[in-house]
């Protein structure tokens, strides 16, 4: 406080001074974060025309490219998205808390090795392995107009790698709780089902979510399993045929629209979620 | 080692060879007939299961098996060919046999007489253990106390069955199929099936990335300048959001600061829209028709637009700034958790010895946060490595490198090894077996700097806790 004194400016006016430069950084910060998605939305709704222009605010206001998104393969992107979404988020959920249960609870033979060669196994890129998925998913006719299944099989099936985050949670539930559950007479499955599970709330909407937004945005997969066929895409491969130069002058407003359809719902749920969010992200980043 | 040997010991309690010499006829019978052992000591259920396993599996090898590890060694001996039909009077394509079925089936069939063989141990055990419990006049496990057991003891089995088969069949088969591949010349050109057979090749494809014949065009040269973006691309992208994202956490955090919650609802609203949105959204704004360009020529600024995607270094620098847009939220949401539990104390006493704000960074806050999230920092430069979305969709990959254009897929100035990686899985001309190299590289390379980063971890945490 004697320093500052002597600098001739008080605490309180340095302190003043220094708040507002971050405010005018949070402020512009912000601007600079939401704009974007103000823009994504103002261009929704232009309508005198389609392809790109150097300007924000619409000259024409109209739901145009709202309509027009009805009558496009939109809708089958949309629905797919929507049934792999919601069909991944109830399975994987299940299997991420399964693996990340039995591996934070019991101790067995395989249990390290397990652990070592799941690891091993997440430092190969996931893309490799998508070039003969891709094949037997076509032999068994799980692509193209059938992708929805072949793709909801490719996100469930190697879904227990994904435990880590869980795990970490269940390991901070004492173990004396289950013990004395078993003590008396509780069955293993019963102390997962009617003790743990309640306990570990956040962590498995944490893991709905987290289950819910992969396949609501993932591309690389979804576009090997739908193979050009329209009617097989996800809203994210989809989309993006719209931006290929040949289309992008139709199609760019309908872009946006469909950018803001896609991205209502899961805002939505975020904001409402965002504690138990916040919750996963800090935990899995501290324990590694 | 000698710790987990032994641990191994306790918990197995019995091992294959002991129960097969001091077992009796039948549990030596259990070998070669599946659950003998079982059925005579009154196990019915079990016995009929493993049977009915080496029933089925024998009849599997009989049928299919024994031809697909027979074709193993060649990938198939005949290919497409033309055909005289005289039905139809002409020509016509005949397909024979399949090398990727070859391949993906034997490898499985492998897999599947390993099991056979673990199922043969587990029968003369069951047999012995069975023997024993006879023995010393003990009740012998019958089978409801197995279904019980899947619920109570033994209930970590009934968990992982279906998480682990599924990782086997969707994860580690088809990384064991694309390691094997990258020693074939499956391509477009052979794809196995239609347009051709591919078979064994060695370690041809690694020559080929390796050698630096064809000048500053081969694969080589290509390989190391991607190799190289993609390093220092890890870098920036990790840094840059990792000291950002904690600067704006400890703004937002600051005492004094009013509607805390807003500022970080805000940022925290951008990592709900889907990534691929956003990207490709903003990646249109740079574009020469685009908003920025726009705004600018409006201004007056510039008189001609800027090809941001266009020019290399350009297209480099935005790729990290953008990439800081989309990561500081993120990021300033695991600082935030962890900048509270920084003991307020410690920069108390900071404070009285004189220490000035840059100080207090430089000395408290980055140590601690280090300290706390080694193992994130280390996940987040891999995962950057391999950060396929923000280079797709932002750029492609591009601009092109006209250099680099006689390598498969046309490799631009901004691709990461992961891009290359999936362009060449692309089109017919797709190479198979130089993505699969690749991909091996990607790991060997990944998992050399994991094992690095951990031991180097492991000997800190030992020195004791933070503070």
């Amino acid at each position: 406080m004697m320093k500052e004194e002597k600098h001739g400016l008080g605490m309180s006016a340095k302190r003043t001074i220094s708040n507002t430069i971050i405010y005018i950084i949070l402020i512009i910060m912000s601007i600079i974060w939401l704009a974007p998605f103000f823009c994504i939305v103002f261009q929704s709704f232009r309508t005198e025309s389609t392809w790109q222009v150097g300007y924000v605010i619409p000259q024409k206001w109209g739901l145009d490219n709202y309509k027009a998104l009805l009558d496009s393969s939109f809708v089958d992107w949309y629905k797919n998205t929507f049934i792999i979404a919601l069909v991944v988020c109830v399975l994987q959920t299940i299997i991420v808390l399964c693996m990340s249960y039995t591996l934070s609870r019991f101790r067995f033979k395989m249990r390290n090795f397990l652990m070592r060669f799941m690891l091993v196994l997440g430092l190969f890129p996931g893309i490799l392995g998508i070039i003969i998925l891709y094949r037997v998913l076509a032999d068994m006719g799980l692509t193209k107009s059938n992708a929805v299944f072949g793709l909801i099989l490719v996100y469930c099936a190697a879904s227990g790698m994904g435990y880590y985050i869980s795990k970490g949670f269940f390991d901070t539930i004492p173990m004396s709780l289950d013990e004395a559950a078993r003590i008396d007479g509780a069955t293993r499955l019963q102390v997962f089902i009617q003790m743990i599970l309640p306990l570990a709330k956040p962590i498995v909407i944490y893991t709905i979510l987290t289950a819910f937004l992969g396949p609501w945005g993932d591309y690389v997969f979804a576009k090997f399993v739908a193979f050009n066929e329209p009617s097989g895409m996800n809203t994210a491969v989809g989309l993006f045929t719209w931006l290929a130069p040949d289309a992008i002058g139709r199609k760019y407003t309908m872009f946006c629209a469909g950018g803001v359809v896609v991205a209502i719902p899961v805002t939505i749920l975020f904001l409402f979620l965002q504690k138990y969010y916040v919750e996963g992200v800090t935990g899995g980043a501290v324990k590694g | 080692m000698g710790k987990s040997e032994k641990k191994k010991k306790n918990s197995n309690g019995l091992s294959f060879v002991k129960a097969f010499i001091k077992g009796d006829i039948f549990t030596k019978l259990s070998a070669p007939i599946f659950g003998l052992g079982c059925f005579v000591r009154g196990q019915i259920a079990r016995g009929v299961m493993l049977l009915g396993f080496e029933a089925l599996f024998i009849w599997y090898m009989i049928n299919y098996g024994i031809y697909w590890v027979s074709m193993l060694p060649s990938l198939g001996l005949e290919g497409p060919a033309k055909e005289y039909d005289s039905f139809y009077d002409q020509y016509v394509t005949v397909y024979h046999d399949n090398s990727f079925k070859i391949l993906l089936y034997g490898v499985l069939t492998l897999f599947l007489i390993l099991a056979v063989v673990y199922t043969l141990m587990t029968s003369v055990k069951m047999s012995y253990t069975a023997e024993m419990k006879k023995k010393n006049g003990q009740k012998v496990d019958k089978f409801k106390d197995d279904l019980k057991s899947l619920v109570d003891e033994k209930f970590y089995k009934t968990l992982l069955s279906l998480p682990c088969l599924g990782i086997f069949l969707f994860s580690f088969l088809p990384i064991v199929f694309m390691i094997l591949v990258a020693f074939t010349n499956y391509d477009g050109a052979h794809d196995g099936y239609i347009t051709g057979l591919f078979h064994w090749v060695g370690f041809d494809n690694f020559k080929t990335l390796f050698s630096s014949n064809g000048g500053t065009g081969s694969y080589f040269k290509i390989f190391m300048s991607i190799l190289g973006w993609t390093i220092v691309w890890a870098i920036l992208a990790t840094f840059t959001n990792y000291i950002l994202g904690i600067l704006v956490a400890m703004m937002i955090n600051k005492k004094g600061i009013r509607f805390k919650k807003l500022w970080r609802t805000i940022l925290v609203m951008t990592i709900a829209i889907p990534q691929f949105i956003s990207l490709m959204y903003v990646s249109k704004m740079f574009d020469k028709t685009g908003l920025i360009n726009g705004f600018l020529l409006n201004a007056g600024w510039i008189n001609a637009p800027i090809d941001f995607w266009g020019t290399p270094l350009y297209a480099r620098i935005l790729v990290v700034v953008i990439n800081i847009w989309i990561g500081i939220p993120y990021m300033m949401l695991i600082a935030t958790g962890i900048l509270m539990n920084i003991p307020a104390d410690l920069y108390e006493s900071a404070r009285i010895d004189g220490a000035n704000p840059f100080q207090q960074f430089r000395y408290i806050t980055m140590p601690y946060m280090l300290f706390v999230t080694a193992p994130y920092l280390l996940t987040s430069f891999t995962g950057n490595m391999n950060n396929f979305g923000v280079i797709y969709f932002l750029t492609g990959g591009g601009p092109g490198n006209s250099k680099a254009t006689a390598v498969g897929g046309g490799v631009g100035h901004t691709d990461l090894l992961i891009t290359w990686l999936f362009k060449l899985t692309q089109g017919t001309e797709a190479s198979y077996y130089m993505a699969s190299v690749i991909g091996i590289v990607i790991f060997v390379i990944v998992s050399t700097i994991t094992l690095i980063v951990y031991n180097g971890l492991g000997s800190n945490k030992n020195e004791g806790d933070f503070a």
